[in-house]
């Protein structure tokens, strides 16, 4: 059990059986009165932002949160299907709760995954990976009319601007917080 | 933590607010921050000192030295109240606490009102004052010029909140809506005196003539920062007792045991009316120096030791 005096930013409580995290915090106390926690949180399931007054004596639950190294096998229709890297545990999770994610996993990527008791609730990529490239238009040599990137596709089917010079066959590395070409990866 | 040059400004604020003082001939006094009973008080917890305790204001000794016939007292010293951290708080502070025989509150906020302005006159390059009389602050500009606007608690409840004060205090949600509904709209043009608070929220404070159950009792705002708490103090030692009772009933729910401080009750009788207010020196410089944090403007916060 967490009390009230326990409440920073970062912490994660629980509240109504679902997780929340503290994205801001601040103590107050107006004159000689009630001290009191004011937060803002995230629900860690639906996104959902709270913002909520506590008391010295209110009381919160600590979430059941552990994450795991899981490992990406494959997709079956909506399904991805991951395996426990130590227990070889398999779950799958939809395509609706990856979100963009999917626009980077590849099979055999190792990934963290974070359960709130059975439940998957998160999915962190590696901030970097290496893609192949699948579709891009031919660079032609000297061509100064264009801007200075090209639409490319990826073996997942995500697309976006790269330099000129990316060819298809190439692999390319991709920064996954925000979507964007670092590099050409030679291999 | 400070860097010399703001190391400096601290100590020519801490000069300036002596001065004013002395002029104003005050004496200026260093009672024990250790002490073996406290004045009850619900929402302060204090910290042990073997079996005495550290002060969590110097209200106690400063009201027995003024039973001693002492007509104007001021003190700057060290504060401390468990669990108190925050940007606004930090469990060891400095307050100014200053009392005058013969006055009550309404004397108290004209001097508050000379009191910054002086302070600002002194304080004229600080980052923070313009033209001597006005202070920037958050992207604001208020000036201190008299007079400061003074708005009853009640009133400011029905303007900002659409309750009333008194309810508030009946469905125990006057913290919450001060802090959340009334305080964030105090203080932005100029000073403001929040005023006449109900006695449930006065437990030292006399209770007001024709209206028994509010007490004179002032906080000052600037910027919606509470910068300082005063009132007419109440000198009647039978109806004192009586709310520290009170008190002791509320901290008895949290498990706090209390005493009565019987020497401070006996130093009572021999009052005579006098006004006092506690002002947080931290949180003021704070604002003249444009800084965010209380710990921006200590020499040490409690977290860098």
């Amino acid at each position: 059990m967490y009390s009230a005096s326990d409440l920073r930013k970062g912490l994660k409580v629980q509240i109504d059986n679902e997780p929340y995290i503290i994205i801001e915090f601040d103590f107050s106390k107006p004159g000689k009165g009630q001290a009191l926690y004011r937060t803002k949180m995230r629900n860690m399931i639906t996104g959902n932002q709270l913002t909520q007054t506590y008391r010295s004596n209110d009381k919160f639950e600590k979430p059941d949160l552990e994450e795991r190294t899981m490992q990406f096998l494959y997709s079956q229709g909506d399904e991805f299907h991951f395996m426990d890297t130590s227990s070889y545990d398999q779950i799958f999770i939809s395509r609706e709760q990856l979100g963009n994610n999917i626009n980077f996993l590849v099979d055999n990527m190792e990934v963290q995954i974070l359960f709130f008791g059975e439940k998957a609730i998160d999915l962190s990529l590696p901030i970097f990976v290496n893609l192949t490239v699948t579709r891009a238009d031919p660079w032609v040599k000297g061509d100064t009319s264009g801007t200075d990137t090209k639409p490319i596709t990826v073996e997942t089917g995500y697309q976006l601007q790269v330099p000129p010079f990316v060819e298809e066959g190439d692999k390319i590395q991709i920064d996954t917080r925000t979507g964007q070409y670092m590099t050409r990866v030679k291999e | 933590m400070l860097s010399f040059s703001w190391l400096k400004r601290r100590s020519d604020f801490i000069q300036a607010i002596r001065l004013f003082f002395l002029k104003n001939r005050y004496i200026e006094v260093d009672t024990p921050v250790r002490l073996p009973v406290l004045l009850p008080e619900a929402e302060i917890y204090p910290f042990h000192s073997e079996d005495w305790w550290l002060q969590t204001s110097p209200e106690l000794c400063m009201k027995r030295l003024l039973a001693r016939g002492a007509p104007q007292l001021f003190q700057l010293c060290h504060c401390f109240r468990k669990g108190e951290i925050g940007r606004l708080h930090e469990p060891e502070f400095t307050l100014l606490e200053w009392y005058h025989a013969g006055w009550d509150f309404q004397d108290l906020m004209l001097e508050c009102e000379r009191f910054l302005q002086e302070l600002a006159v002194a304080c004229s390059d600080f980052p923070a004052v313009h033209d001597q009389e006005t202070l920037d602050w958050n992207n604001h500009r208020i000036s201190l010029s008299s007079p400061w606007i003074r708005v009853g608690v009640e009133e400011a409840f029905r303007k900002y909140a659409g309750m009333s004060a008194i309810k508030a205090v009946e469905n125990d949600c006057f913290e919450e809506i001060l802090v959340d509904k009334v305080e964030p709209h105090l203080g932005w043009d100029k000073p403001v005196f929040l005023y006449d608070y109900p006695v449930e929220l006065g437990s030292l404070a006399r209770r007001k003539a024709g209206a028994l159950h509010l007490t004179e009792r002032f906080e000052l705002y600037l910027f919606g920062i509470e910068l300082a708490n005063g009132f007419s103090e109440l000198i009647d030692a039978g109806e004192q007792r009586a709310r520290f009772v009170k008190e002791f009933a509320k901290m008895r729910r949290n498990d706090r045991p209390g005493e009565m401080p019987e020497k401070f009750l006996q130093d009572l009788e021999k009052m005579e009316e006098t006004a006092g207010i506690a002002l947080g020196v931290d949180r003021l410089l704070m604002l003249f120096l444009k800084a965010h944090r209380l710990s921006d403007v200590l020499p040490f916060s409690w977290n860098e030791l």
